[in-house]
């Protein structure tokens, strides 16, 4: 195998491994006839990135001729080839990336300015395929925007945030961090709506929530972001992973991560909720928050919180549609993060320790909206093979 | 009291009077070989020489030439003393990192001799810190016998390109593998560590390269720890020059570049 890389595409290429490198500690890598792939997968295996470079990438692209070779190695040597990506571009016309079957070693060879030449003779293992089962064209929901949105979107949840949980009606997206349901009354819940004209494609088939690990996907948000490549979004039921993908005429970058998926008897737990009656104010602190917040106003106007007598949660929605989830948002905001809640029902007493939180409603008003993820979690990017 | 009335009264005390506009130059250069507390200074007419040194196996000396101080009045052909080198840093920057352009802080350096503490004279923006640093006896440094006729390669770089390089060295590989040679590969640094090996190779018609003087090929192999310390020479430095004698000895030597003169460091 041989490949050559030159110019820009180094610095494209370091990024790549740089992203894979918050997925998990190994890189695969596969020359295929189609191009060449970097592969990675987490220790729990639910999530799963790869890139693909197409042989255009390259400026040479050979690879083993008979037989099929995969290995991984550390991610974290690969890494320390393109260490300091600053100087990547500045000083490096060239990245040679050699096989050495017979010494077990991947060499790469970066030619830079002055006659410089640094070669990193990396050992592999041996692997068995990577490939996570997925097909995105299938999924019900495909959206794609500038990588801008979606990290500005992010940069409002705390670096330590482990999961969000995004919802989708006709018009909207909404991108909130979960928490357990013993916590709620605990945590910071944060909610942000995005609007379907802030994206480039925005197409929804079915109105769900899906709950994923925001970490892992970070990675992918920085790359794009300094390749400037829109990143397009599939998804479908909770428990269905969700695909986020980056495209270019050379290059495919796919990010897998599983979602929670649905527990039917949470279901049915919340749907009873949501019939119940507001309960007295001083009772928000327990476990009925939630009929509290249903309780609260819950119109779709489109600028900050809307004004007016809250609205009991399934009757009349001012959107003709009938979003399960829009319906019991009790804030609907632009994509801003706004002020406290001014809609206080006037029955109730001033909601003094909600005033800086936005909350959403955790629960769906009807029982058919799967929406509600749970404390277990399933795996779904798998491979193909067994791990040896 | 002003500065210049003391020193013509005191003047015929001090063996040992160096005066710097700046003292920022003297404290750039002190810190690049601060790896141990204690330093030997040794004067002579031809300027200061400071040394520390590890172990007995790594000896660094920054030199500074009379010509770069201001004032450099030197009553004795050798004078010799030690002080905690740390403590000596801690005073020269005792007003703070100036961040303000064009202020400086003014150094006078005195000493009185032997069992006398070093004086130090610090003014910056019309307000005097005198401060005295009690000396020790000096340590006799170790004599390498590190001889320019012994010397089997030398090779001059522009310390850019090395910066780069000692950055990105793979930090788990115990040591670093100089090898120089008048044949391919002409300068090339090796390491080895946990997940495979790396080399730096610079070709001898390069940029980069200064000056290319290899009389045979050498390998040599030195402890990284060794050599951490002389990153932060590296870093003030414009060139380096790198030389192995025939017993495999390695001598950096790092010239600094000063606002306007040089001072020359190994």
């Amino acid at each position: 195998m041989d490949c050559v890389v030159t110019g820009g595409n180094v610095k494209v290429l370091a990024k790549a491994i740089h992203s894979l490198s918050r997925i998990g500690d190994e890189l695969y890598v596969e020359p295929q006839e189609d191009g060449l792939s970097l592969r990675s997968v987490n220790s729990s295996r639910s999530a799963y990135a790869c890139f693909l470079f197409a042989p255009l990438f390259f400026s040479r692209y050979t690879i083993p001729s008979g037989h099929t070779f995969r290995c991984k190695m550390a991610i974290k040597s690969v890494q320390a080839v393109f260490r300091s990506l600053a100087s990547l571009e500045k000083t490096v016309e060239k990245c040679d990336i050699v096989l050495d079957e017979q010494k077990n070693r991947l060499t790469f060879t970066l030619h830079c300015k002055h006659g410089l030449l640094k070669t990193h003779n990396l050992s592999f293992q041996d692997s068995e395929s990577l490939q996570a089962v997925f097909d995105k064209d299938s999924y019900a929901n495909v959206f794609r925007s500038h990588p801008r949105l979606l990290v500005d979107t992010v940069v409002h949840f705390p670096p330590s945030l482990e999961e969000v949980t995004v919802s989708v009606s006709d018009e909207r997206m909404w991108v909130r961090n979960h928490v357990e349901e013993e916590d709620q009354s605990k945590a910071m819940l944060t909610e942000l709506c995005l609007a379907s004209d802030e994206f480039d494609h925005f197409a929804v088939r079915i109105h769900n929530s899906v709950t994923f690990c925001l970490k892992e996907l970070r990675g992918l948000l920085v790359f794009a972001e300094s390749t400037g490549l829109p990143i397009s979004m599939y998804f479908d039921e909770p428990g269905s992973p969700v695909v986020l993908s980056v495209t270019d005429s050379v290059l495919e970058g796919n990010f897998v991560l599983a979602t929670l998926s649905d527990d039917p008897n949470h279901r049915k737990n919340n749907s009873r909720r949501a019939l119940t009656p507001p309960p007295p104010a001083d009772d928000f602190m327990n476990d009925d928050i939630d009929s509290y917040l249903i309780a609260m106003d819950t119109s779709m106007a489109p600028g900050p919180s809307a004004t007016g007598p809250p609205t009991p949660p399934l009757a009349d929605s001012t959107c003709s549609k009938q979003p399960a989830a829009a319906n019991n948002r009790t804030r609907l905001h632009s994509e801003e993060e706004e002020e406290e809640d001014d809609t206080a029902d006037s029955s109730k007493p001033p909601n003094k320790k909600f005033c800086s939180l936005f909350f959403g409603s955790v629960i769906p008003p009807s029982p058919q909206m799967s929406t509600q993820p749970v404390t277990n979690q399933e795996v779904l990017a798998s491979d193909s093979e067994d791990d040896v | 009291m002003p500065l210049s009335t003391q020193s013509q009264a005191d003047d015929e005390q001090y063996v040992l009077v160096a005066s710097l506009d700046n003292a920022r130059c003297l404290s750039n250069i002190l810190k690049a070989i601060t790896f141990k507390d204690h330093a030997i200074f040794s004067a002579t007419p031809n300027g200061l020489k400071v040394t520390v040194e590890d172990s007995k196996c790594l000896q660094a000396n920054a030199f500074i030439q009379a010509e770069i101080f201001q004032e450099f009045t030197i009553r004795e052909d050798l004078v010799g003393f030690q002080v905690n080198l740390t403590v000596l840093l801690d005073c020269l920057n005792i007003f703070g990192g100036s961040t303000v352009p064009g202020v400086s802080t003014a150094l006078r350096m005195c000493y009185r001799g032997y069992g006398y503490p070093l004086t130090l004279f610090l003014e910056e923006g019309g307000v005097v810190t005198v401060c005295k640093i009690n000396t020790q006896e000096p340590e006799e440094p170790i004599d390498f016998e590190f001889c320019s006729t012994n010397v089997t390669n030398k090779v001059i770089l522009l310390s850019e390109s090395l910066k780069e390089a000692f950055s990105e060295l793979d930090m788990t590989s115990e040591v670093l593998q100089i090898t120089m040679s008048p044949s391919q590969p002409y300068f090339r640094l090796s390491t080895f560590g946990n997940s495979g090996n790396a080399h730096y190779d610079y070709p001898k018609d390069s940029d980069m390269m200064e000056l290319f003087r290899c009389t045979k090929t050498q390998t040599n192999r030195y402890k990284m720890s060794l050599l951490k310390p002389s990153t932060k020479a590296l870093a003030l430095s414009c060139k380096v020059s790198v030389r192995t004698d025939s017993r495999g000895f390695l001598s950096l030597q790092y010239l600094v570049r000063n606002d306007d003169g040089q001072i020359c460091f190994e």
